[in-house]
């Protein structure tokens, strides 16, 4: 297996383009454990770890560019304001040791429907920006996934970066998994308020092929909110509006049983974080106005 | 030590530093995985894809011809007898003409890198004829059901207990179905070692191991060799709790070092060992009680299937716990057991802490609580009631000739405080779901539930169960160093700790050296049962005994003195003179060498399970405070907390780690841990999928210990490793039903037991 081993985000693209079937590695903890089950066994490795343009993460003309190699660890620590979903999300994520390598960069590269970032991302309404020799392109979160393990991504290409608006309203995250702790997503669940333009944000793990938000709760609840002028009034969610959400959610899903969680329960589950984390997420905003008030 | 001490530190009853501890802790301990030779070469095993299968041919030629292997061996290259097994030898060390489990080995690969043997292994062609596969325990004994193998039905064992009036009545009768799902030992270390041939046609085999002499028959049996010839050292054992009783890696490494000449290393990686060892049964439980209104049981009936997969293991001692301990720690006059134990083409299940009572304590504890509700009786002083006191008969006839503090261990956990009432915004990671922000209180409401067992101590139903021990004392550089030899395995528990303090306590000396475990002694018997401490224990303190009698008969002949006596490292005559140093008396090492065992037990009558199976009983109880969210299904334990009669804590801080330790295995089963197989192949070979507990999920324990010493136990010891694994689980299954008010027949409890 040859390891490749560029020192500038040029010499990776170049790597790339002459070596279409190199795995791109960040921190290993997915591609690593690939190899040691013996999973795959790709002709050669294009390591990132040497590339100081993924290795940081700035304002960016408005929005947080999130180089692709920035670990979780300082997603937790330094991104919690602007990046508040994928924060949780990256709370959950392993075990501290994984916590330190992994990255959101290489979550998305592997693009499994289990990745913890992907449902904050979707909320966010992130983009992916992809590089290659050939240019540079940015491509919306919820069309980056096409398949199980699958994206967008040419063989030529490397993610580059995440870039996302900063909040105006508040993010939740939630996750379902048979442990409290150090465990693969049976389902999970990201929400965002956007009341600047007075939509919702939802994103849908581990219950479909891909990542997914779910577009017509999310239009549904934001709708309902418009209609009863709750984006103004800041009033109360009411009960029946989350539920209904979270049902709706739960249809925007399609699981399937494995040894981690049944079908049936994923549904479920679904429906109950949707319900949650939209009425925390909204009990923020309240909180919000109170005490701007 | 300051030098005001009168008393060295280290004897029985304190605390030492394990002698391992610091390089376990600093990473730098030698674990099997990480011997080496320079000029070793690397095995690895091809294994079955199928359940059950014919092998009509094995073709080498491509794999042959992969640069840098050495060796590829199949069942055809076994010089003695193609056989191993604990109690049946029905396990080929490779299949001969058929597999009958997913993961079965077919053949070996030495090769220069462990990578090229993976390759190459890759390259053989078995030519498999699928066959169908038995998976269904239930049916297993079923007439139309085929045999597993082709000249024994599927029964491993039966065994039945009578007792009492055959048709009893009582005005209160509770029934339930239990099932358990399949634990894993889950050990960090996997199966590995390292065979190095002598050039002489025997082997020296370094491994990580429960019993080195039940090793050493079993690859005799297989290389034709006799024992002389098949030398056994332990290597650092990364944990075990039974699932290293069976031999892994052993005969297959020694073929491929005698094959090839050369050191041979194997070495699992995670997903290779979950098909490497056995695995708890799985057990369908059926159980009844009948009672007087007062809540005194009459009766107790029990139909106990375990699943013991492929090959039979240790089933039949499952099925002997099982059924001879299956009720519980309870007085019970009349009582109708079944358990049996079969084959299936399932993973082979075999040895695991506790075995036969950790599926069972499951049945009869919810049992309990069914009929304490029933009855309107509170759920500690029904057991209080019913349980077992000193002088009272077990189910099979035997008396308990020791302390049986039931009552009092199930009422001291009830009076240990309380953790507080969840109030005001709680941090998350305190919460079911933790760090995955799942709830932020909705949903959760709290349970208590508790749970008491007994478990038997050592080997039993008469099997000769000894432990061997030598220990020297010579001179060196004018200190007396006791050196102390045992083949008894380490595998975390603290066993020679213990070796070291029990010599220091009964010679007086300071330094103590343990030996290498290894086959150069004799028999330590298995690191199993909870016996060590006890056996091998009570071998040290015998050989100990004889080394003192030896160096005070030699200073009696040289001083012309009679009744002297050891005062630490001092000879010391009636009056209280000192005669001599230890050290003057000492011109040449003296050594005993002692073979110790436990007073015998017998066999079970087979008609009525009647008869004194057991050396020792060994009682615990726990109580588990869970909060549940019940529309989600995740579990939080707030508190799991026990007592224990540990009979003499001769090393208080390990007793403890072993409750604690066990505790966290026994709630695992409750909450998470199982191997799950469909078909006849495993779902879930990886520690991804096979969860265990985590620091986030295993509460803060209140321990409790008793010490009632057991007069017939060497300074009173009671085995220790075991009944914590067996009381948690089911106090944490109760107190789960209680909070959600489910009947939660079956652990693991998964999310959507409680949810639907």
């Amino acid at each position: 297996m040859d390891f490749l081993a560029p020192t500038s985000w040029a010499e990776a693209l170049e790597c790339k383009a002459a070596h279409p079937d190199a795995v791109a590695i960040a921190g290993g903890t997915d591609v690593m454990v690939e190899l040691n089950f013996d999973h795959r066994r790709p002709p050669a490795l294009l390591d990132l770890n040497r590339v100081p343009e993924l290795a940081d993460w700035a304002l960016d003309d408005g929005r947080v560019r999130l180089g692709a190699g920035v670990p979780y660890v300082r997603v937790i620590s330094e991104l919690g304001h602007l990046l508040p979903g994928l924060a949780m999300a990256a709370r959950t994520v392993g075990s501290p040791q994984i916590r330190n390598r992994g990255t959101v960069g290489g979550n998305l590269g592997a693009a499994s429907p289990a990745g913890d970032s992907h449902p904050a991302l979707l909320a966010a309404f992130a983009s992916v920006e992809i590089g290659s020799v050939r240019g540079t392109r940015e491509v919306p979160v919820a069309e980056f996934f096409t398949g199980v393990k699958r994206s967008v991504l040419e063989p030529d290409e490397l993610i580059s970066a995440v870039l996302v608006t900063p909040p105006s309203g508040p993010q939740q995250f939630s996750k379902i998994g048979t442990r409290n702790a150090m465990v693969i997503a049976v389902s999970a669940f990201g929400f965002a308020l956007h009341p600047d333009t007075r939509t919702v944000g939802t994103g849908i793990g581990s219950a479909a092929p891909t990542p997914r938000p779910a577009p017509e709760a999310a239009a549904f609840l934001a709708g309902e909110l418009e209609a009863a002028g709750l984006w103004s009034s800041r009033g109360a969610l009411p009960a029946t509006l989350a539920t209904e959400f979270g049902r709706r959610v739960r249809d925007a899903a399609a699981p399937i049983d494995d040894v981690r969680g049944s079908a049936a329960y994923r549904s479920h589950a679904l429906s109950v974080m949707a319900r949650r984390t939209a009425t925390w997420a909204w009990d923020a905003y309240r909180d919000e106005n109170r005490s701007a008030a | 030590m300051t030098s005001t001490e009168t008393r060295m530190a280290g004897r029985l009853g304190d605390s030492p530093l394990r002698p391992d501890g610091t390089l376990k802790v600093t990473g730098e301990f030698a674990y099997s995985s990480d011997l080496w030779h320079d000029d070793m070469v690397w095995g690895v095993t091809l294994r079955s894809p199928h359940p059950s299968a014919r092998i009509r041919a094995i073709d080498l030629t491509d794999a042959l011809r992969v640069p840098g292997v050495s060796a590829i061996l199949t069942a055809k290259d076994v010089p003695g007898e193609n056989a191993v097994g604990l109690e049946h030898l029905d396990t080929p060390a490779l299949a001969d003409g058929v597999v009958r489990y997913q993961g079965e080995p077919v053949a070996l690969v030495a090769a220069d890198h462990p990578e090229t043997a993976r390759r190459a292994a890759a390259r053989i062609v078995v030519d498999y004829e699928v066959l169908p596969a038995v998976t269904d325990p239930r049916t297993a004994l079923d007439p139309d059901t085929p045999w597993v193998h082709a000249d024994h039905d599927n029964l491993v064992r039966d065994l039945r207990i009578r007792r009492g009036d055959p048709s009893p009545t009582a005005p209160v009768v509770v029934s339930l179905d239990f099932e358990v799902g399949m634990q894993d030992q889950a050990f960090l270390g996997p199966e590995s070692g390292l065979a190095v041939p002598d050039g002489e046609g025997g082997v020296d085999l370094y491994v990580a191991t429960q019993w080195l002499h039940v090793d050493q028959g079993q690859v005799c049996r297989v290389l034709g060799l006799p024992p002389e010839q098949v030398r056994l050292t332990l290597a650092g054992v990364g944990g075990a709790f039974g699932g290293r009783e069976d031999l892994s890696m052993h005969v297959h490494a020694c073929l491929l070092a005698l094959h090839t000449g050369k050191p041979v290393k194997m070495s699992y990686a995670r997903d290779e060992s979950f098909f490497g060892h056995v695995h708890r049964h799985p057990a369908w439980l059926r159980y009844e009680f009948g009672a007087r209104e007062t809540g005194e049981l009459v009766y107790a009936k029990a139909d106990i299937l375990f699943d013991g997969g492929a090959y039979a293991s240790s089933t039949p001692a499952v099925v002997g716990n099982g059924g001879t301990l299956g009720l519980g720690p309870y007085r019970i006059p009349n009582v109708h057991v079944d358990a049996r134990g079969v084959y299936t083409n399932n993973p082979t299940c075999g040895a695991m802490r506790g075995f036969g009572c950790v599926q069972a304590a499951f049945a009869h504890e919810a049992l309990m609580d069914e009929l304490a509700d029933r009855i309107g009786m509170d759920r500690v002083e029904i057991r209080a009631l019913n349980g077992m006191v000193e002088g009272d008969l077990t189910i099979t006839g035997q008396v308990v000739d020791s302390a049986a503090p039931v009552a009092e261990l199930i009422r001291t956990v009830r009076d240990l405080p309380l953790p507080a009432e969840p109030a005001g915004e709680r941090d998350i990671r305190e919460l079911p779901g933790g760090a995955s922000n799942t709830t932020h209180g909705e949903g959760v409401r709290r349970g208590i539930g508790y749970a008491v067992t007994y478990k038997n101590v050592g080997f039993s139903e008469g099997f000769d169960d000894y432990s061997t021990a030598r220990v020297r004392l010579e001179v060196v550089g004018g200190e007396p160093v006791a050196t102390v030899h045992t083949a008894a395995a380490e595998v975390g528990q603290g066993l020679i700790t213990i070796e070291q303090q029990i010599c220091r306590t009964e010679l007086g000396v300071e330094q103590v050296v343990v030996h290498p475990k290894d086959t150069t002694v004799g028999s330590g018997g298995s690191t199993s049962a909870s016996r060590q401490t006890y056996v091998t224990g009570g071998a040290v303190k015998a050989a100990c005994e004889a080394v003192r009698a030896s160096v005070l008969r030699r200073a009696s002949e040289a001083l012309g003195r009679a009744e002297l006596r050891l005062d630490g490292e001092k000879i010391v005559a009636a009056g209280g003179e000192v005669v001599a140093s230890l050290a003057e008396v000492l011109t040449d090492p003296v050594e005993e060498t002692v073979e110790w065992r436990h007073r015998p037990t017998y066999p079970i009558d087979p008609e009525t399970g009647q008869g004194n199976a057991h050396v020792q009983y060994a009682f615990s109880a726990h109580r588990a405070v869970v909060d549940v969210d019940v529309e989600l299904g995740l579990v939080k334990v707030v508190a799991l907390d026990t007592a224990q009669d540990v009979g003499r804590a001769l090393n208080p801080d390990a007793v403890v780690g072993q409750i604690q330790g066990g505790s966290a295995q026994g709630m695992g089963l409750a909450l998470m841990e199982e191997i799950v197989v469909q078909d006849g192949i495993v779902k879930n070979p990886s520690f991804t999928d096979y969860l265990i507990p985590t620091i986030l999920d295993m509460p803060p324990m209140q321990v409790k210990v008793l010490e009632y010493a057991d007069p017939h136990a060497p300074y009173g010891v009671r085995g220790v490793g075991e009944p914590p694994t067996i009381s948690s689980g089911p106090a944490v299954a109760a107190a789960i039903r209680a909070a959600t008010g489910k009947p939660l027949r079956r652990v693991p409890v998964r999310p959507e037991h409680i949810t639907f």
